[in-house]
């Protein structure tokens, strides 16, 4: 049970990066590893908030907010530019950004690991039917399915989700219809910049902080779209969920190996279904 | 590039203009340990190794055109086998460099039959993934790699002949020699493959999948043979590179790693072999000097990575195209 919830508490982290990684992906066609960096530098932010004004809360408002910022900035500056000249160069942009954002962390904060508390209410223990469970697991676990849930709503429900699906579907038609599409591109990037932010953000009380901790989560948050389906949402909620169970009990039953285990099981499901769980064929 | 280079010649000279310009690189190359300092012997070595892996990865980037992200994986592979050989049994330097290749292939051929049924920027991803997860099992599986200290004291082999030609006095002159070989070997088996029929055939491949199918070529096969053979040619120069510093760590299978020879292939400008090693020179020598000068190389190596994509989209070779 313990192992259920932790391992879905994690899976509910790198859902939050795999969310946003895959509606970039879906609509814009990019992939964006700096996904992870924003991650980083949101778990940054939040220490540096925490450590300032000591509000966890705080944090959970300011991080999300500065990297959707920069998340736009980076888009109108950078990515606009490059829709039209394939898949391989906007891979080499973000690559570089990688580069320079860890060593920009790395000026700032020196290479030494930080850590900040559990915020406070969150730091004890749930018993629930006989189990015990952390309180901060349910928390992320929480945070995770509201944030689910909500991205499964608007995209379903309101007339964004509509445009952002449709824009998924086929960009020219949409952009024919009369939407701002560049419009939607730079709030869409901005938006999964801020998912990735508010990830770094929950990530920072459980997880240590250090510079490269971007490339362990980028990683699984890759697995997990590929093994959801680019641009699923629901695919990435599943696909979360299973790494994170695997993960757990993994790291309990092997623990050397359970990377090797995690990996595993998405050679298993891309065995049986190529292009993921909720992928369309191509 | 070469050929470009060759337009400004006159037409009588254009055949020539390349197997002369590769001589003459390989001569300044070879005079390298007589006239330069003991570190840029270093980088050199450290350099046409780079250049050995990027012109592997360039058989599948620029021929078969696959965008492998996860490259570092064979390489460090390479360099794992070379170090378990030589600290565990007596083999020789051409066993040594022959187990790199041959571990790199074996560990290719699951890796690709999978991550091959997927093409484009999926593939790019699952290659990523698959390095990783060999990331993960160099650093966790301490009994066989002793985690992330690595495997140390790989010694420099002996190289019978080398040691006593008179430019020996620089300590690591014979193996910069013996790599510049080695290297020159990897170019020409890898520019005999890709005239090959097999090279033709992947070429095919990369610009037209279906039809080559439909004409009775088994493709999924050919793929699959392009990148288990990249792989062996990256375990070639993990193996160079482990006995060049004397260890294999994970840090030779991180990602990163992957990405610096994607950049380096592609700053080059693939489909030359000759480009892409240029493009490592390039970018290990600027590695080199700019972490000579300042802690923050990553940074200045990133920006460089971003103004290249949006100021010079073809690469080295596209500039010396436009100039031309």
């Amino acid at each position: 049970m313990q192992l259920t919830v932790n391992g879905l508490a994690f899976g509910g982290l790198v859902f939050l990066l795999a969310a946003g990684l895959s509606i970039i992906f879906g609509l814009m066609d990019v992939l964006n590893l700096a996904h992870g960096s924003f991650y980083m530098v949101g778990a940054y932010i939040a220490y540096t908030v925490v450590t300032i004004t000591g509000s966890f809360w705080l944090a959970l408002v300011v991080a999300p907010l500065a990297l959707a910022g920069i998340g736009i900035v980076m888009e109108l500056v950078f990515f606009r530019r490059l829709y039209r000249r394939g898949h391989l160069m906007q891979v080499l942009l973000t690559f570089g950004f990688t580069l320079v954002f860890v060593d920009l962390i790395r000026a700032r904060y020196g290479p030494t690991t930080r850590s900040i508390p559990i915020p406070p209410g969150l730091g004890g223990a749930v018993h629930v039917l006989g189990a015990t469970f952390a309180t901060y697991s349910l928390f992320l676990l929480g945070v995770a399915i509201l944030v689910g849930c909500a991205l499964i709503a608007v995209s379903r429900l309101t007339r964004i989700g509509a445009v952002l699906r449709a824009g998924v579907a086929d960009k020219e038609m949409v952009g024919l219809l009369g939407i701002n599409l560049p419009l939607v591109f730079t709030l869409t990037f901005g938006f999964g910049a801020g998912l990735a932010g508010l990830a770094g953000v929950v990530a920072a009380p459980e997880l240590a902080i250090f510079p490269g901790m971007d490339g362990s989560v980028l990683i699984l948050a890759l697995v997990v779209v590929v093994l959801g389906g680019l641009g699923s949402i629901e695919g990435a909620l599943i696909g979360a969920a299973l790494i994170g169970l695997t993960n757990s009990f993994g790291v309990s039953l092997f623990p050397q190996f359970a990377i090797a285990v995690v990996f595993a099981v998405m050679a298993l499901v891309l065995i049986v279904r190529p292009s993921g769980l909720f992928g369309r064929r191509t | 590039m070469v050929q470009r280079l060759g337009g400004l010649l006159p037409a009588a000279a254009r055949p020539y203009a390349r197997p002369i310009l590769l001589l003459g690189l390989v001569g300044i190359l070879a005079s390298l340990p007589t006239w330069a300092p003991r570190f840029w012997i270093y980088v050199g070595t450290q350099a046409l190794i780079f250049a050995i892996f990027a012109m592997s990865l360039d058989l599948l980037l620029g021929y078969a055109g696959m965008a492998s992200f996860g490259h570092a994986a064979f390489y460090g592979i390479g360099a794992y086998a070379c170090a378990e050989l030589t600290l565990h049994h007596q083999v020789d330097l051409f066993a040594l460099l022959i187990g790199g290749a041959v571990a790199a292939g074996l560990v290719a051929v699951p890796i690709g039959a999978l991550a091959l049924r997927s093409t484009g920027i999926y593939f790019l991803m699952l290659t990523l993934a698959f390095a990783q997860l060999l990331w993960g099992l160099a650093v966790n599986w301490i009994s066989l790699t002793r985690g992330t200290d690595g495997l140390i004291g790989i010694p420099r082999p002996d190289l019978p002949g080398l040691d006593h030609l008179n430019f020996t006095f620089f300590e690591r002159g014979p193996f910069y020699i013996l790599v510049l070989v080695v290297t020159a070997v990897c170019f020409l088996l890898l520019e005999a493959l890709v005239r090959s029929p097999f090279g033709r055939t992947l070429e095919g491949i990369r610009e037209n999948e279906p039809r080559m199918r439909a004409l009775g070529y088994p493709t999924f096969r050919y793929r699959l043979g392009a990148f288990v053979a990249a792989a062996a040619v990256a375990g070639i120069a993990g193996s160079l590179a482990a006995m060049n510093n004397g260890y294999a760590t994970p840090d030779l299978l991180y990602w990163t790693v992957s990405g610096l020879v994607l950049v380096a292939v592609i700053i080059g400008g693939a489909r030359s072999l000759i480009g892409p090693a240029l493009g490592a020179f390039f970018v290990l020598i600027v590695q080199l000097i700019i972490s000579s000068y300042t802690e923050r190389w990553e940074l200045i190596l990133g920006a460089v990575f971003i103004a290249f994509v949006l100021f010079i989209p073809g690469g080295l070779a596209g500039l010396v195209r436009r100039s031309s």
